[in-house]
């Protein structure tokens, strides 16, 4: 891999070592969510709504109880009452209340002695419901005489006037929108839909949660976040965060829907009504499509004014997003700052509104509301790049954002790499790649802010002068082995020397979850501080040893040694003569570090994919696939490149394949696999990458954060593309057989 | 319900277990032989992360019942690193980074392997086809196939 070679200032950062927890996935032993068992533990079932709107009129729980091995039945009355905000919506999503608010909404919950009796007991549970009239689409459930999903949740942004389903309005910008537009030789706008798409982890939610009468309790759990799981099954307990002890487990994936809690105070709740017996509580594929995640569904709409030569001189967006029937959990504040953010543009205008409708909770998705917007702006300026016969990746080029420029949401950008990764896209073999018939090129860009977020790191020297680091934030793909590289670059030690452990809420400060690209970049950071100060640790205590002023010792190559000529001639102390001795040397050393770091560095990538469209079914092949996106610091490029992958990957999904179908009656109709159908092998082609370093100035060692970036320019970059092959332009996902060769035949 | 005692053979060792009629392998081998290296992805016979060899042959163990298994021989995860060495595959997916969360991985080595057992050259095409029945979410496959690539030709080379 050429791009490695940039980074011979360093020994180990860039390198692709085995990554330490190889071994264990391997083989199978890792142990995820559902992989644990406890001594005397009951197994949990879960009763949910079949309705997407109704009152829960009566539950009958007699039968179940009747059955010999269930232990313990709850529902919403085994929780306490009075929270608000954002704790009384995860309670309420837990478990209805009055009201079951969609499709697969937790009503009731049982524990027996083993999997099978919970789920026979779970059927003979009885709940009587009257069905109330429902919404899904995010613009049915604004229009006048849409149903009310719950009166009285619109925060004081909503102009006077819109439906009470309109939860939240935003809006922001800059400049002249009016002479912007004046300024265009060509305005067009259009109007985009994605429809909701799940994370798609394959590893189904799991947990095994402990809680007696006193109050204390454990759990073991996959999450991304055990600080976040913590917080939020306490609140909605009503128990004291500290009493709860949460591991998390190895995870299998997350891409953000496992930021959040959504069955974990069932397992507490019923330990604690089965006289603190372990509670196993996992989720079936229908249930974790139907009750977790998905991401919003969106409807957007897009003007943009442009030069004859390329020149943006003005855009404006209206998106409407509905993020379940909870306030809050669309991604609009997230979406609007990225619809722009790739150009420089002087006049600009976002507008958006949030929506309540009968889905689930939704969740965070990989780059939460940027792949919408993209998909929106990113098509839109394709058909004008068309429209003007100019080339899209110079379009790209002649506006993209710099160092300097004033973002699109505000904040000026410090150094990042869109012009490099632009050219590096215009440079590469795959723009030159023949296209048959049927053929079509595609390009787009994305954007994502990046995140630091609360961190607390400890690492401990060993006696032997191993490194053992103490992270709080799951390892989903990699992150033990890119932040055990960093530490022993730090240290000047080898690699195989540092230990990186995910460990429980009990033995750091509160973390953030895995989330917002920032593992590498803010456990990283905060372990390469806490690195440096067990290393001012040891070489205090060699400079003790030499009778030496500590000023007068460096460390340098994983040993102490005297800094220059008059500090005296010492042979140098390494960190495991002074790890072997440090009992006797004024105790055991370690180094920690707490912060919300700063310097975190935007992340900007660009998609170019070549698709074949079928003329006879409207099916499209996607022919060759390129990510091209700047890591700042690719600290093991193997995972980067895995991150570029798996993104890419998921937004293809998304635009040809992935959605949520809802019938007439707002029940999810695809809730397995076979019909919410995610990539395959043989969907794909292999997914070149190329790896841009433009260090981030904020940063140890120039990391950015490379996560999520990935998936916001698949969907335009596919439409685009399957536009090229087909003539047909298409501005609703997804981009199906049916629906493409409709299109296809309409334009004929 | 009344349960059956069943005799099996999990990775060249005789297991016995009684099972109700309706548990699956899957259900079986995780539950009461411990053998936790076989996921459930989906439990509808859709994602392969349950894959294992029954009788040599690939299945989804998911959708075979515990009492399905006997007389047969299981072949997992747990059974694929022989004597402490791991399988050329196991290897080569860690070389080539082609785990990301590792929960889809035991699914797609077993199925690998069996792939390699009939057909010890496949070409990209037939790898993607074969794994077809094994969901990733994470890494795209496309290091997973470079893997699996590159364990065929050790093998090829080794044999
Ligand atoms: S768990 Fe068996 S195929 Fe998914
Ligand atoms: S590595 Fe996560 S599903 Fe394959």
């Amino acid at each position: 891999m050429p791009k490695d070679e940039l980074k011979a200032g360093f020994r180990l950062v860039g390198t692709r070592p085995n990554r330490p927890d190889g071994l264990d996935k391997v083989t199978g032993r890792a142990r995820y969510g559902a992989d644990i068992v406890a001594a005397n533990m009951l197994h949990a079932a879960v009763v949910r709504s079949p309705y997407a709107h109704a009152r829960i009129k009566s539950i009958d729980a007699s039968r179940a109880l009747a059955l010999e091995g269930v232990k313990a039945v709850i529902t919403r009355a085994d929780f306490p009452t009075g929270l608000t905000g954002e704790d009384w919506n995860l309670q309420e999503n837990t478990i209805a209340g009055d009201t079951a608010l969609y499709d697969g909404h937790a009503v009731v919950a049982v524990a027996a002695t083993s999997a099978l009796v919970a789920q026979d007991a779970a059927r003979l549970i009885e709940v009587e419901y009257e069905v109330l009239p429902h919404v899904t689409d995010v613009d049915a459930a604004m229009a006048p005489g849409a149903p009310v999903i719950r009166a009285g949740n619109a925060d004081h942004s909503v102009p006077e006037g819109m439906h009470p389903n309109v939860v939240r309005y935003i809006d922001f910008g800059h400049g002249d929108l009016e002479a912007g537009f004046a300024a265009a030789d060509l305005i067009r706008e259009g109007t985009y839909k994605t429809e909701a798409t799940h994370q798609g982890y394959i590893e189904p939610h799991a947990c095994l949660g402990q809680l007696g009468a006193d109050g204390r309790g454990e759990m073991w759990v996959c999450t991304q976040g055990h600080w976040y799981i913590r917080r939020m099954c306490a609140a909605v307990l009503g128990i004291e965060a500290a009493n709860l002890r949460v591991t998390p487990s190895e995870i299998g994936g997350g891409f953000g829907g496992k930021t959040t809690i959504f069955m974990e105070p069932l397992a507490l709740a019923l330990s604690r009504k089965a006289g603190g017996r372990p509670v196993k509580l996992v989720m079936s594929r229908a249930e974790v499509l139907r009750a977790t995640g998905p991401t919003a569904s969106a409807s957007m709409d897009v003007k943009i004014g442009m030069k004859k030569d390329g020149t943006i001189t003005a855009g404006q967006v209206n998106f409407r997003m509905q993020g379940g029937a909870f306030f809050g959990m669309s991604p609009i504040a997230e979406a609007l700052p990225c619809a722009f953010a790739c150009y420089d543009i002087p006049n600009l205008m976002h507008e958006g509104y949030e929506v309540l409708a009968n889905r689930p909770k939704a969740a965070a998705y990989r780059a939460p509301g940027s792949p919408m917007a993209a998909f929106a702006v990113e098509s839109l300026l394709d058909e004008m790049c068309r429209e003007l016969s100019l080339d899209p990746l110079q379009v790209r080029l002649k506006n993209a954002a710099k160092e300097g420029t004033k973002s699109s949401y505000g904040p000026t950008y410090n150094r990042i790499g869109l012009v490099e990764t632009l050219e590096a896209t215009i440079a590469h073999p795959n723009l030159s790649a023949p296209l048959g018939p049927n053929q079509g090129r595609g390009v787009a860009a994305g954007f994502w802010f990046n995140h630091g977020g609360e961190t607390s790191v400890s690492l401990q020297i060993g006696e032997d002068g191993t490194v053992g680091v103490s992270v709080g934030t799951p390892d989903i793909g990699g992150s033990r082995a890119s932040i055990a590289l960093m530490v022993a670059e730090t240290l000047g030690i080898e690699y195989e020397a540092v230990r990186v452990n995910v460990v429980e809420t009990g033995s750091l400060g509160v973390n953030e979850p895995t989330h917002g690209s920032r593992a590498t970049f803010a456990s990283g950071k905060a372990a390469v501080e806490a690195a440096e100060s067990a290393i001012k640790q040891m070489c205090a205590r060699a400079a003790a040893e030499w009778g030496i002023d500590p000023e007068a010792v460096e460390w340098a190559d994983g040993a102490a040694r005297p800094a220059g000529e008059n500090a005296g001639k010492f042979p140098p102390l390494t960190i495991g003569e002074i790890g072997a001795k440090m009992g006797g040397t004024g105790g055991p050393i370690s180094g920690h570090h707490e912060s919300v770091p700063g310097g975190v560095g935007a992340s900007f990538g660009v998609h170019v994919v070549d698709v074949e469209v079928d003329p006879e079914t409207g099916k499209s092949t996607v022919l060759r696939y390129l990510v091209v996106q700047d890591a700042g610091r690719a600290i093991h490029p193997a995972y980067v490149e895995g991150q570029y992958q798996g993104g890419a990957a998921q937004g293809i999904g998304w635009a040809l394949n992935e959605e949520y179908i809802y019938g007439a009656d707002g029940r999810l109709q695809n809730p397995m696999f076979l019909d919410y159908r995610i990539p395959v092998a043989s969907d794909l082609p292999m997914i070149d990458t190329v790896i841009v370093e433009v260090p981030n100035p904020g940063h140890p060692y120039g990391v950015r954060g490379v996560g999520e970036t990935g998936i916001a320019p698949p969907l335009a970059a596919v439409a685009n593309a399957v536009a090229a092959a087909s003539g047909a332009r298409l501005r609703t996902l997804p981009l199906s057989p049916p629906k493409v060769l409709a299109a296809i035949k309409a334009g004929q | 319900m009344s349960r059956i005692h069943i005799t099996t053979t999990v990775n060249g060792e005789t297991a016995e277990f009684l099972t109700e009629p309706r548990e699956t392998l899957l259900d079986v081998l995780r539950n009461q032989l411990g053998l936790t290296g076989s996921k459930e992805g989906c439990g509808t016979g859709d994602c392969g992360a349950c894959s294992v060899l029954l009788d040599g042959v690939l299945v989804s163990s998911c959708l075979v019942l515990g009492v399905e298994a006997q007389g047969k021989t299981v072949e997992t995860i747990e059974g694929m690193a022989t004597d402490g060495a791991l399988h050329p595959l196991q290897r080569q997916f860690i070389e080539h980074a082609a785990l990301q969360c590792g929960f889809c991985t035991p699914g797609i080595l077993v199925a690998a392997k069996a792939l390699l057992a009939q057909n010890d050259n496949p070409t990209e095409t037939e790898i993607r086809y074969w794994l077809a029945g094994n969901l990733c979410r994470c890494t795209g496959y496309d290091k997973i196939v470079r893997a699996v690539q590159d364990a065929a030709a050790e093998m090829r080379g080794a044999a």
